[in-house]
């Protein structure tokens, strides 16, 4: 079990946590600001083969993922005009788009079975990419690196400029921001839209990066993991990132006991410990009801000014 | 010119009724419009979709078997959602009731007839309601929100699900393939003769009604309402809110039990890795298209029973693939959402500022 | 002011919808046969050599057959409906190519007494079901030659889905021949619960390669395993069709399945009222398993080999199975000599020594 054998593992490992870190970095951004939007697996299903569609027609894996963003946010904005403007029951929007977008990422799909593309992997010279110790940092795929990048951008955004703190506020006490003059609709809005483009790329992450190719409901699940683990995570990004590579590990745990033999714990196990980590760590959240730890007071609850 | 939203003194009934109504007879439209732009016939496939299992006898039996989990696990959902418990987990509990019905089968052995399948039921129903136990006491406790909580238990029930039958309920008959044994003849639902109609349909048509008696006539249907409306109401009202929670909670949980159970005694007579078909989730849709209210369920679930079985249909005729059922169930969802806002308001047009001379 | 009356309209409507349902009723000339299948045609794998099966007899028999298909029906109690509906429409033999099919469809024969069903890679039959296999553990022993000679490591991956027997006889062939050519060969297997996951796939060659697997070969539904193959310059097989079109570099061969000629033969049969129940389990020698080109990686040396095998098992002078077999545990299961009869590989629940399972 040397050198080499970790560093592989460990690429296994970013590979199965980046497109959960992207869509829960997304949702996390969206429920801060007080949205509950549980289309996450539909959009980054939309993100998927918009991607792959778009990379197809124009042989640029960059425009595709463009067009993952695009797709998943335009999916998104589905849901944000239902929820914003008509005050429609957030869970209930959420489930549909779903359904809605695994539905319709499968029929814009129907043309693209069979069909691949070149992944699109590390942008590095191959003596960087390739090398036996150093692919471990230059090895990946863009996609990667921007969803590293995003975990300090967001929590910049967050914590340090005026317009998160606005998000932040709109997400704990709506009524007040609307009455100091705040637009809670817009921010709300902009929120659910960079939830959905980060969905959208983390789908596209599934059809351009691990399997180059298109397959119907290919994110296998991965949006609710998504879910789970932005509240697994107390929604605090620094928690996120680790918590996206924890599950991941969970995840390669699961492979390698069954490739090496190992059968005293059956596989399920492995793969229930996310949902179930999830659930604990919710418990001692919810209950010690710490600032910061805790989910956002109006999660889930529709905006209703009284003017 | 603008556009302002009125708060109506009262839910409007007219638009709680012609809502839902017109968000399928929309979606309709609008599916017949997107197929044509598809390239494949429209207005047959939208026919096919909707029409085709009414009017198509031999079709009754398989809307009816899909609309009766549906109508039972709505119901329970419904109940929840009145009084603002939101259990997004009855996939799940749907999933453990089998389950449960499943292991209390092989308990009794090969013992069947009328005791045997009531115990297997009864185990579904308490089965289902203890997994939505444990959101509940979430909930209550520890003040952890029922839909995330609820939704997690989910995927765990899942892999149970593929524990049990890929390990210790495997079928030693079945090849290896992860799957019960089926279950003997004594231990099914009794059919309707010369169909495929199992008791389950008619305790998804009877429920409805024990339903609407609960909640409009009972003390307990009252106090949902009131602590749905508002906790300070309930506070006043001297009703228990944490009890209500657990109550309506465990009732969607045995309900969404209760099918599983059904399904699997009368329609499947086993359970694999695809015993969870998305019914749970399907209901949710159903408790909202049927405004929460009993009988409105008792619709709903036959309104997308009939797109499930349309959907299927559609697929040999016209070649519509079969992702299609779920957009239009969702189109369904989105237009009844979005429809909701004209049940609570009223729509004015104002005139401008400057267009009145001011 | 419309001419029509709410009467005449409604006659109207009920009467066109009468006709929609009846028309395929009234087009009788061809007969009707039917498909479910498990995925799309465009998979380039399981279904999509099924589909290849149907077209040939379109090829053939178009002129008095029609056939009629529905993709993507779940190995679930939703396939029962879509029975029945190509039942009703009037297919009078109707093919269900997935294992996951054979509850569903005995059930649904028995309210069809008179439309024929065949059923694949099951083992329930009735008067009007037949059951149909191909022998692919041929083509395991072809490939598991191949990776005996060309893996370097001595190390080979096997994906499969779950340990059910045709998986467990394909990783046991797979097996048995790569130890012909190389006594030490080990095959770790993964079975992931599924017969399509691409993105678990793909981890799974992942962490397969990283134990040491130089080659892998996959008895999933999806290329993915190949496309990781290709990044990473390793060698892998194909499964079900030729898949060198994702993967040209690491694509050595695949496993082909034919089922043309057999589905013609079955058409022909259902015309000529010569249909019965009965259980097929063809190999090379009747040409529903057949091997796809070898590409350039492959040494000639070992295309002899591997062309040998084949030819062992179309004359009958080759059977991957012939003793000594021992277990994972190193007991004699099969005697020298001794060839395994059908009945038992159809049964096969364990594996030969030299495959590491967590099962």
């Amino acid at each position: 079990m040397g050198i080499d054998f970790i560093i592989a593992a460990i690429i296994t490992v970013v590979g199965l946590a980046t497109p959960i870190l992207l869509a829960g970095l997304g949702e996390l951004v969206v429920e801060k600001s007080g949205v509950l939007n549980l289309g996450v697996e539909g959009m980054m299903l939309v993100g998927a083969i918009s991607g792959f569609a778009v990379t197809v027609y124009t042989f640029n894996p960059w425009f595709g993922v463009l067009g993952a963003a695009a797709g998943g946010a335009l999916a998104s904005l589905l849901f944000g005009v239902l929820v914003l403007q008509l005050n429609s029951n957030q869970v209930a929007t959420g489930l549909a788009l779903t359904i809605f977008g695994t539905g319709i990422s499968s029929l814009m799909g129907l043309s693209f079975t069979g069909r691949i593309v070149v992944p699109f992997l590390s942008v590095f010279p191959d003596a960087l990419a390739k090398h036996e110790y150093l692919q471990l940092i230059f090895g990946y795929s863009p996609i990667v690196y921007f969803a590293l990048i995003m975990v300090p951008l967001t929590t910049w955004f967050l914590k340090s400029t005026r317009a998160g703190l606005i998000l932040r506020a709109v997400g704990e006490n709506d009524l007040s921001a609307h009455s100091i003059g705040y637009s809670v609709i817009k921010v709300r809005y902009a929120a659910i839209a960079f939830g959905g483009a980060m969905a959208g790329i983390g789908g596209c992450y599934f059809s351009m990066v691990i399997t180059p190719m298109w397959a119907e409901k290919m994110t296998a699940g991965r949006g609710w993991i998504a879910l789970a683990l932005v509240v697994f995570a107390g929604w605090r990004t620094g928690r996120l990132l680790a918590g996206a590579y924890f599950f991941g590990i969970l995840m390669a745990l699961e492979l390698y006991a069954k490739a090496s033999g190992f059968s005293f714990l059956p596989s399920q196990f492995w793969a229930a410990m996310p949902y179930a980590m999830t659930v604990v760590a919710l418990s001692f959240i919810s209950s010690r009801g710490s600032a910061g730890a805790n989910a956002p007071a109006c999660l889930g609850k529709p905006f209703l000014p009284s003017t | 010119m603008r556009l302002k939203l009125e708060k109506r003194r009262e839910p409007s009934l007219a638009m709680l009724v012609a809502t839902p109504i017109a968000s399928v007879i929309l979606t309709m439209l609008i599916g017949i419009v997107v197929f044509d732009l598809l390239g494949i016939k429209g207005f047959k496939a939208v026919v096919d979709i909707f029409l085709s299992p009414l009017l198509a006898s031999y079709k009754w039996q398989d809307v009816a078997l899909k609309a009766a989990p549906l109508i039972i696990i709505a119901l329970g959902l419904s109940m929840g959602n009145r009084a603002q418990v939101w259990n997004i987990g009855a996939e799940g509990q749907y999933v453990i009731g089998a389950l449960c019905s499943a292991g209390m089968g092989m308990a009794l052995g090969q013992s069947g007839g009328f005791l045997v399948v009531l115990l297997m039921i009864a185990a579904g129903v308490v089965g289902g309601g203890l997994w939505a136990a444990v959101p509940a006491w979430l909930r209550t406790k520890y003040n952890v929100n029922e839909i995330l909580s609820s939704l997690m238990l989910t995927y765990v029930s899942f892999q149970v699900l593929g524990y049990l039958v890929g390990g210790p309920w495997k079928d030693p008959n079945g090849r290896n393939f992860p799957a019960t044994a089926p279950l003997a003849d004594a231990q099914t639902l009794p059919v309707w003769p010369e169909s495929t109609v199992h008791l389950g349909v008619l305790v998804a048509l009877i429920l409805p009604f024990v339903f609407w008696v609960i909640m409009a006539r009972s003390e307990f249907g009252y106090q949902v309402r009131v602590v749905g409306s508002s906790a300070t109401a309930a506070r006043h009202g001297g009703f228990d809110s944490k009890r209500t929670i657990w109550a309506t909670m465990i009732i969607g949980g045995a309900m969404a039990g209760l099918a599983g159970g059904l399904e699997f005694l009368g329609v499947l007579h086993k359970i694999d890795l695809g015993f969870a078909s998305g019914y749970g989730f399907t209901a949710i849709i159903v408790a909202f298209l049927g405004r929460l209210n009993p009988f409105g369920c008792l619709i709903a679930g036959i309104v997308l029973a009939v797109t499930y079985v349309g959907g299927q249909m559609a697929q040999s005729s016209v070649h519509i693939p079969n992702s299609t059922a779920g957009i239009f169930q969702a189109m369904m969802l989105f237009f009844i959402l979005a429809s909701d806002i004209l049940v609570r308001y009223r729509i004015r047009v104002i005139p401008s500022a400057k267009a009145a001379g001011v | 002011m419309t001419m029509i009356s709410r009467r005449t309209l409604f006659k109207g409507a009920g009467a066109a919808t009468l006709a929609t349902l009846a028309s395929p009723a009234l087009a009788e000339d061809k007969v009707k046969v039917g498909f479910i299948f498990l995925g799309p045609i465009g998979d380039y794998g399981w279904t999509w050599a099924h589909n290849k099966g149907r077209e040939a007899i379109e090829a053939e028999l178009g002129d008095k057959v029609e056939t009629i298909y529905v993709e993507n029906v779940a190995e679930d109690a939703s396939a029962i409906p879509v029975l029945r509906d190509l039942a009703q429409q009037g297919c009078k033999l109707i093919f269900t190519t997935s294992y996951g099919y054979m509850d569903q469809t005995v059930q649904v024969a028995g309210e069809f007494p008179d439309v024929k069903f065949e059923h694949c890679t099951g083992f329930k039959r009735a008067d009007n079901v037949s059951t149909y296999n191909s022998k692919f553990h041929e083509g395991r022993a072809v490939l598991g030659t191949i990776a005996g000679k060309m893996s370097k490591s001595g190390v080979m991956g096997y994906l499969g889905s779950y340990k059910v027997p045709e998986v467990v006889l394909g990783v046991n062939a797979f097996a048995l021949a790569a130890q012909k050519q190389n006594p030490a060969a080990v095959v770790k297997l993964v079975l992931i619960d599924s017969w399509f996951d691409p993105p678990k796939e793909a981890a799974a060659t992942e962490t397969l390669i990283n134990l040491g697997c130089d080659i892998v070969t996959t008895h999933t539904d999806s290329p993915g395993p190949l496309q990781i193959l290709e990044q990473k310059g390793l060698h892998g097989f194909g499964q079900g069709a030729d898949m060198s079109a994702f993967a040209p570099n690491a694509h050595l061969t695949a496993i082909e399945d034919i089922w043309g000629p057999y589905y013609v033969e079955r058409t022909k049969a259902l015309l000529d009222g010569t249909w019965a129940s009965i259980d097929t389990w063809d190999g090379f020698k009747e040409g529903t398993v057949m091997i796809a080109p070898y590409s350039k990686d492959v040494p000639a040396d070992v295309a002899a080999l591997a062309d040998g095998v084949q030819a062992g098992y179309k004359d009958g002078s080759y059977d991957i199975f012939t003793g000594p077999i021992y277990d994972q545990d190193g007991a004699l299961k099969v005697k020298e000599g001794e060839v395994m009869a059908l009945g038992d590989l159809a049964v096969m629940d364990w594996f030969v020594k030299g495959v590491e399972s967590a099962s």
